[in-house]
């Protein structure tokens, strides 16, 4: 293997972790952009997306088993903004995102009384353990195709809801000014939990696409979480098309960094880079200040 | 005034507790406590969650059968979830509110070296399931454990490398305690079997994706095998990158890939892993008159029958663990911890599933190469790898 496709190995290596990093920071720009509230469960989504497709696959084909499981999480999703969010909508945000951490810690727990603590997966969507399909002298696993393309596809769904429907536009309007949309008949808190739901919803496909590879267990959730963050951090707070970039890039750096230091600093080495890009941007690589791309999307 | 009031107090409390206690003492109802610290959940399940399930067989069978010379046990079971922190004050617990006669385990090595030095200060016994030999090399006069020393896992590994003229080799381990152990008695012991090592990389024990390590590894020229040392799921993620990647190199691993659960993870990813392990996985291959064969057929059958799961290496540890404390207990007669203590050091010829225990002041093992067998996967089963 000489060292041009050696490179092309580790980008694509980079791309399969930046492109669960992706997903995840998508979610947690949807909720923050309509709520302003860093849901630090968006880990949990995923881990219960994950979970609950396992769990369905038992009885079901598999497309039922991850509708079923990405249905049933977005109602959960629902769920917890309407109990929770909704009654405490008048603390301050801090106090929102530190009960953010507190139901991931419950839903983690939750699920470890619920399943068990052992280590589970999806079958592999298309091929098997071992199948991998050449690229130009490297490899790439079917299963990460399989990861892109739903970031791909629900990227572009994302961006048409918010941006061509009633319903999105509505929902923009709420994180842009929320006393002028209220004014304009938005019903907010509604608009709110579907921004949770439509998070939730996201998180558990992310579960269920990734599960094969990274194998699904109740206490995957927290390190997934720390990392959308900080790759929706990089790309920009209140852009979902930002946390894209964000991730992948993350992930890229991750993988290349291996190449010349012990894989043990591979975070390291990603977290100082994007804190030097923060010190610079301090909004992101593609945010703007004061969270303006949301309303400009 | 307060003062005093709460000093007259504590000294009448005390008073009666030491009454209530001898009071207690007289009679052999009392059941004797063991302690057990396993990572039943966190990042170690694997292990923790069989370990504790045994525990449990273990006891109920023990007291079914009228205890042990007349003392019932008592299982006093702590989740650690694999965190260090948590087992210090747990053994805390243990040594110094419920005054347990032995503590079983933790689970993982970096956990046990945490409190080797406690139960030692604190003359407590400790009967580890975690495998670094550094747990009892320097040895501690109340510590001992029950798998096979990860130097003999490394020899055994090394020996079928020579077999089949591998002397170039790439490795990679998790970044815990048995990881960190397991590194350091491979580098060692590289130099003295003349085999080399390449590449050397270790990773993050939660990590998800390895490819970009194997990659390096890829890159390397000349590695003819993988050697693979954890206990964490990236066993499983490991093999499977491996094969994603086209790499065709033999993929060996450590005693630590003995439950099943990680081969069905990485499916037909699995096929060919090289790893020596204890014949508890290959029971049904030993002839009958194996010494070991009786211990653990039955063992397989009572934990299959009651759990509905298959039997592990891990758990196996644990009955280990729990037939050294007994088996001493009924020497030494009382549940006195010192005598305990030397019956252990005096038990020999004791078979158990992870080989035949021989101790001696000198060896807190107890257990020699012969415990293990090189072990390989096979249309998904553990098979005794024959060359």
């Amino acid at each position: 293997m000489d060292s041009g496709n050696l490179v092309l190995q580790y980008f694509l290596s980079g791309i399969t972790k930046g492109s669960i990093y992706a997903v995840v920071a998508i979610g947690f720009n949807l909720i923050y952009s309509a709520t302003g509230v860093l849901n630090f469960a968006q880990g949990e989504f995923v881990m219960l997306g994950g979970m609950l497709a396992v769990t369905l696959a038992h009885f079901t084909p598999l497309p039922v088993a991850v509708t079923g499981a990405v249905a049933a999480v977005a109602v959960i999703g629902c769920l917890l903004e309407i109990l929770f969010f909704r009654k405490l909508r008048h603390h301050s945000v801090l106090h929102l995102i530190i009960i953010t951490i507190g139901l991931s810690i419950v839903i983690q727990e939750a699920a470890l009384h619920l399943w068990d603590e052992k280590v589970r997966s999806l079958p592999y969507f298309t091929g098997n353990e071992v199948s991998s399909i050449p690229f130009f002298g490297a490899t790439i696993p079917p299963q990460v195709l399989w990861v892109l393309g739903t970031v791909a596809v629900t990227v572009i769904l994302l961006h048409v809801f918010l941006k061509y429907t009633l319903q999105g536009r509505a929902m923009r309007a709420c994180s842009s000014n929320p006393e002028a949309a209220m004014l304009a008949g938005i019903n907010i808190p509604n608009m709110r939990t579907l921004s949770f739901g439509l998070s939730a919803a996201l998180g558990a496909l992310a579960g269920c696409v990734i599960s094969p590879m990274t194998m699904t267990q109740y206490d995957m959730g927290a390190p997934l979480a720390i990392k959308g963050f900080a790759a929706a951090i990089f790309g920009g707070l209140g852009n979902p098309m930002a946390s894209v970039v964000g991730g992948l890039l993350v992930g890229v750096l991750e993988a290349f960094s291996v190449k010349w230091l012990p894989a043990a600093y591979s975070d390291v080495a990603a977290f100082a880079i994007m804190l030097l890009v923060l010190f610079v941007r301090p909004h992101g690589l593609l945010g703007r200040p004061e969270g303006a791309s949301v309303r400009d999307h | 005034m307060k003062t005093t009031l709460l000093v007259v107090v504590g000294v009448c409390g005390l008073g009666l507790q030491g009454f209530v206690q001898n009071g207690f003492a007289a009679a052999r109802s009392q059941p004797v406590k063991i302690g057990a610290i396993f990572s039943v959940t966190g990042p170690a399940s694997f292990l923790g969650a069989p370990e504790a399930k045994t525990a449990k067989m273990f006891i109920d069978k023990i007291n079914a059968g009228g205890g042990i010379r007349g003392y019932k046990l008592e299982l006093v079971l702590k989740d650690s979830a694999g965190s260090p922190e948590k087992a210090v004050s747990f053994a805390k617990q243990l040594i110094e509110e419920e005054k347990v006669l032995a503590i079983i385990g933790p689970s993982t090595s970096g956990e046990t070296m945490q409190i080797k030095a406690l139960c030692e200060e604190n003359k407590m016994i400790l009967v580890s399931c975690a495998a670094a030999e550094v747990i009892v090399n320097p040895v501690a006069r109340y510590v001992f454990k029950t798998p096979q020393k990860d130097s003999q896992a490394v020899t055994w590994i090394f020996r079928t490398m020579k077999e089949k003229r591998i002397s170039r080799i790439a490795v990679v381990t998790s970044n815990d305690g048995f990881g960190v152990a397991g590194k350091k008695q491979l580098e060692d012991l590289a130099k003295t079997e003349g085999i080399e090592i390449l590449a050397n990389e270790v990773y993050d024990k939660q990590a998800t994706d390895l490819t970009d390590i194997l990659t390096k590894i890829k890159g390397t020229p000349g590695v003819q095998a993988v050697v693979n040392w954890s206990i964490v799921p990236a066993q499983s993620i490991v093999a499977k990158n491996l094969k994603q990647l086209g790499m065709d190199v033999p993929l060996f691993q450590s005693h630590g890939f003995g439950n099943r659960k990680y081969v069905e993870q990485a499916g037909v990813a699995a096929e060919g892993t090289l790893f020596p392990a204890g014949r508890l996985l290959v029971v049904d291959e030993l002839p009958n008159r194996h010494p070991q064969k009786k211990v653990l057929a039955s063992y397989r059958k009572d934990y299959e029958e009651m759990f509905k799961e298959d039997v592990s290496t891990f758990g196996g540890h644990a009955y280990d663990a729990f037939l050294i404390v007994t088996e001493a207990l009924k020497k030494a007669g009382t549940p006195d911890r010192d005598k305990v203590r030397d019956a252990i050091e005096q038990l020999q010829g004791l078979v158990g599933t992870a080989g035949v225990f021989n101790f001696s002041a000198t060896d807190h093992t107890g257990l020699d190469l012969s415990a293990f067998e090189m072990l390989t996967v096979k249309n998904g089963r553990f098979t005794i790898y024959k060359k």
